[in-house]
């Protein structure tokens, strides 16, 4: 509610004095909580007349106008800290942050010094930190001197984030500015802001887990500071200062190389298998087999236990959707425009389908029909028994994504974007429509039917009616198929990354950075997130910190997404290659 | 085989209770029988809703606000159940809570219906372009603008649920609360506290039986109004079925215990009883503080 102006002093009309002039502009209707708006402004300029320190900017004068107030001070050619934290790319030096951590120490000591009772800063924090042209620290914002009432619904003064728990029950001590400064100090090298953390939480956020820079020595000064218990933190600012001081010299103040992510070399695949051209789709376990297509236009059926080849079954088009089990037949479409049905033992056809347009979208096979999304626009019905459509129902545009079944409805995205409800009837209940392309295929956690597109945005939509719950903006466009556990969205997409997202909330939990496109969707086992990316590797993640287990290296691109059965990873690369690999 | 073919065979099957589907709203019988019967789907869908408020014995201001907008729009359109309830209760006795709750309540309240405008009541209903939980987010956004202007320094918190069909999107701040109570007793808070003395039971730093006599019980770490940056708790969950959503300010929930509401809500005969009730259970309690209630419940 208020602002700051840059002005010149015209009582020296023959130089240019520049002055900061804040404003406070009372806008409350009601005339007691005008007066005490005011009355907290003329607290301010009274305190800051009293106070004489490098690192407290001088006051000139103030006075009222009408509605608004101001306060004459001394300019500050700089930036507050908070701005040059968020400006700052990567993290501020140990060197730098120490610099300006010893310079607050002094002007805290100097406060909580003052006669004939100590000032108590009370709402330390970056944004209340100047940073002169110089680089010397200014403490800004001395609005916040007043009592609290006890008994009545706190008001919290302080800032959330920054303010140690006493301060929550109206205590404001010394001990309390010293906390501040160690969750400012905190914020300042981890770059993570305590006003988006729940409070008093710097402990799950370990600084040196987020930034490995920061020597052990400063991180001991940081943790003492902020440590719950009053009297468990640094007494006195001069106490925090020597430690800061002995920290700096112990260290000398040199800055570590980041350690980089441990990799997990040497991973033998138990088996690897060659076909003849690139693998773009995922596998299928089925009674002790691995069912895979291929480039090479084969579905082959391969020994989940040795990598031994079984048989091949030819189409004429590529493979590139996931084969699906029904009563010991494998369901799966090729480009050659037919969805085919093989007998999961003898490789042998049991009928075709065919379709208008190349197959690149799976099969689900629900309540005796085999749902099937083709090039050709059409979302196809097809009886299991009969090997005939039920129904056809026409998108306006190829499907590549791989229908979703329940409530008796099922759910399909197409090119152009439509998000289509179709009943069991073949008649639509309800549409949505996203910016681009939905390639990727749907799934329901709870109430909500969750995809990605290519559009850049995870949608989550009432799976009854459409209505977008939440949208979760992703760097890129996303062909990745979401996958939910634990209440928890993973999906990968084009901009490298591998997200989690609290599916209630929409919030992110963590991001994992891989070389290139995410094009394969996170498979979930046990506590792992399985992943591939298009710079070749097959990730392994603990799924709720995002932390790498391990990764694996193919020779080619990894598009599909793996599969995970009993303590095994398979997945297929453009290498031509199906690996097998221990979980 | 059957259900199948009773899907794709073309043959429309007749419910049997035809004749509820063409009243709205539900009668008497038609609720009872809903209500006894777990498995009796309905087309229609009823959102029913009643409310509570007292200042309670001790206080001379009331400082709660609150907000009940149930539609019922019956036709041949076909529409979802819509409603939106609101309890906000303001900060401190001189700070002029009542001020803030209530500018709480009228600008989430008025910024949801302008985002809902089109799709209640125009004629080619469009469903809003934002996600209903940014149209919450914003709402809350700015009623802290209104807030921190109009009553600089006070705060309120909130607790606001969307309902939309069964999805049930809350927005929340402070120590309100949102809870779901099912027909077979469970009481479930489906909000956060945003009080300190929650928050040091969840560090572990004191024990439930320590929190409920902690002497600074009242003490929020979140409120509206307060703090530049303001992050409300947004998330959308299931309407609680069967059974009722319940939004109350801690005047009821921090002297009447969660079995006893549940009680109560049982007992009464209809929701505005149950809501009567329970104020003044909490007021017979001693009413230390104002009391907000609201009780919704989705039946179909």
């Amino acid at each position: 509610m208020g602002s700051v102006y840059r002005a010149r002093d015209l009582h020296f009309p023959n130089v240019v004095k520049l002055v900061a002039v804040k404003e406070m502009i009372n806008t409350a209707p009601d005339p007691l909580i005008r007066q005490t708006i005011v009355q907290n402004f003329e607290r301010e300029a009274n305190l800051l007349a009293t106070l004489s320190h490098p690192s407290i900017p001088r006051i000139y004068d103030y006075f009222s106008e009408e509605n608004r107030s101001y306060l004459v001070l001394e300019y500050i050619h700089g930036k507050d800290l908070e701005a040059i934290i968020s400006e700052y790319n990567g993290f501020l030096t140990e060197e730098q942050v120490l610099t300006w951590g010893i310079e607050l120490c002094d002007v805290l000591s100097f406060l909580h010094k003052h006669k004939p009772d100590p000032i108590i800063f009370r709402d330390m924090k970056p944004s209340n930190v100047m940073i002169d042209h110089n680089g010397d620290v200014k403490l800004v914002d001395f609005g916040i001197a007043k009592t609290f009432q006890t008994g009545q619904k706190g008001t919290m003064i302080g800032t959330e984030g920054y303010s140690p728990p006493e301060q929550y029950r109206g205590e404001a001590t010394p001990l309390a500015d010293m906390y501040a400064l160690g969750a400012t100090l905190h914020h300042a090298l981890s770059r993570r802001d305590p006003r988006m953390e729940p409070p008093f939480s710097f402990e799950e956020r370990p600084l040196q887990k987020i930034n490995p820079s920061v020597s052990t020595e400063l991180n001991t000064v940081i943790t003492t500071a902020l440590q719950y218990n009053p009297e468990d933190r640094f007494q006195t600012a001069d106490d925090m200062k020597d430690s800061m001081l002995a920290a700096a010299r112990k260290t000398g103040i040199l800055s570590k190389v980041t350690t980089t992510i441990g990799q997990a070399d040497g991973i033998k695949p138990l088996w690897t298998f060659k076909c003849e051209d690139e693998i773009r789709s995922t596998p299928l376990y089925y009674q002790n087999t691995l069912f895979v297509g291929c480039y090479d236009n084969n579905l082959y059926a391969i020994n989940a236990g040795d990598g031994e080849f079984q048989w091949k079954y030819p189409t004429e088009g590529g493979i590139v959707s996931k084969p699906v089990a029904y009563e010991d037949n494998i369901y799966f479409g090729s480009e050659d425009h037919r969805l085919h049905v093989v007998g999961a033992r003898s490789g042998k056809v049991v009928w075709t389908y065919y379709t208008d347009g190349p197959v690149r979208s799976s099969v689900r096979i629900a309540e005796g029909h085999a749902f099937i999304g083709s090039d050709d626009q059409y979302l196809h019905a097809v009886n299991v028994n009969s090997g005939r459509a039920a129904w056809k129902f026409e998108t306006a545009d190829p499907i590549r994504s791989t229908p979703y079944v329940a409530n008796e409805l099922v759910y399909i995205g197409n090119e152009a974007g439509d998000f289509l409800t179709i009943d069991f009837r073949g008649e639509l209940k309800w549409r949505f429509r996203a910016k681009r392309g939905i390639t990727s295929s749907p799934t329901i956690n709870k109430q909500m039917v969750v995809f990605s597109s290519l559009d850049g945005t995870l949608y989550a939509l009432d799976h009854r009616n459409g209505f977008v719950i939440w949208r979760f903006r992703l760097g890129k466009g996303s062909v990745s198929s979401p996958s939910v556990v634990d209440n928890i969205v993973f999906v990968g997409a084009a901009d490298g990354f591998i997200y989690a997202i609290e599916a209630g909330t929409a919030k992110e939990l963590w991001r994992f950075r891989t070389e290139h496109q995410v094009s394969s969707s996170p498979v979930i086992y046990k506590d792992s997130l399985y992943c591939g990316s298009v710079d070749g590797y097959l990730y392994c993640l603990e799924y709720r910190t995002g932390r790498l287990r391990w990764k694996f290296g193919t020779e080619g691109q990894i598009i599909g997404s793996p599969l995970v059965y009993d303590d095994i990873v398979y997945v297929g690369s453009t290498d031509h290659k199906v690996y097998a690999l221990l979980a | 085989m059957d259900f199948f073919r009773k899907l794709f065979g073309g043959e429309e099957e007749v419910p049997k209770e035809i004749e509820t589907a063409t009243t709205a709203p539900l009668t008497e019988e038609q609720i009872q029988s809903i209500l006894q019967g777990p498995n009796v789907q309905f087309d229609l869908q009823q959102l029913m809703a009643a409310s509570g408020q007292s200042v309670g014995k001790l206080r001379e201001l009331n400082e709660d606000s609150l907000l009940t907008l149930t539609t019922t729009l019956a036709g041949n359109s076909g529409s979802l159940p819509f409603g939106l309830y609101i309890v906000a209760d303001g900060m401190g006795g001189h700070q002029y809570g009542e001020v803030a709750s209530n500018a709480a309540v009228r600008i989430v309240a008025g910024y949801i219906m302008r985002k809902f405008q089109p799709y209640l009541f125009g004629l080619k209903p469009s469903p809003p372009d934002e996600s209903l939980q940014e149209i919450m987010q914003t709402a809350v956004r700015e009623a802290q603008k209104t807030i921190q202007s109009e009553a600089p320094s006070s705060g309120t918190t909130l607790t606001a649920a969307l309902v939309l069909g069964q999805q049930v999107t809350i927005a929340h701040v402070g120590d309100s609360r949102a809870y779901h109570i099912y027909d077979d007793g469970r009481a479930e808070v489906v909000t956060r506290d945003h009080s300190l003395v929650k928050r040091l039971e969840e560090l572990g730093h004191i024990s439930e039986k320590e929190a409920e006599n902690y002497p600074h019980r009242n003490v929020l770490y979140r409120a509206l109004g307060q703090g530049e940056i303001l992050e409300a708790d947004v998330f959308t969950v299931t309407f609680p079925q069967a059974g009722y959503l319940m939004l109350c300010s801690d005047g009821l929930w921090g002297v009447v215990a969660d079995q006893d509401m549940f009680r109560i809500i049982k007992e009464a005969p209809s929701l505005q009883r149950a809501c009567q009730n329970l104020v003044q259970a909490a007021n017979s309690a001693g009413g230390p503080d104002n009391i907000s209630v609201i009780i919704a419940q989705l039946i179909g």
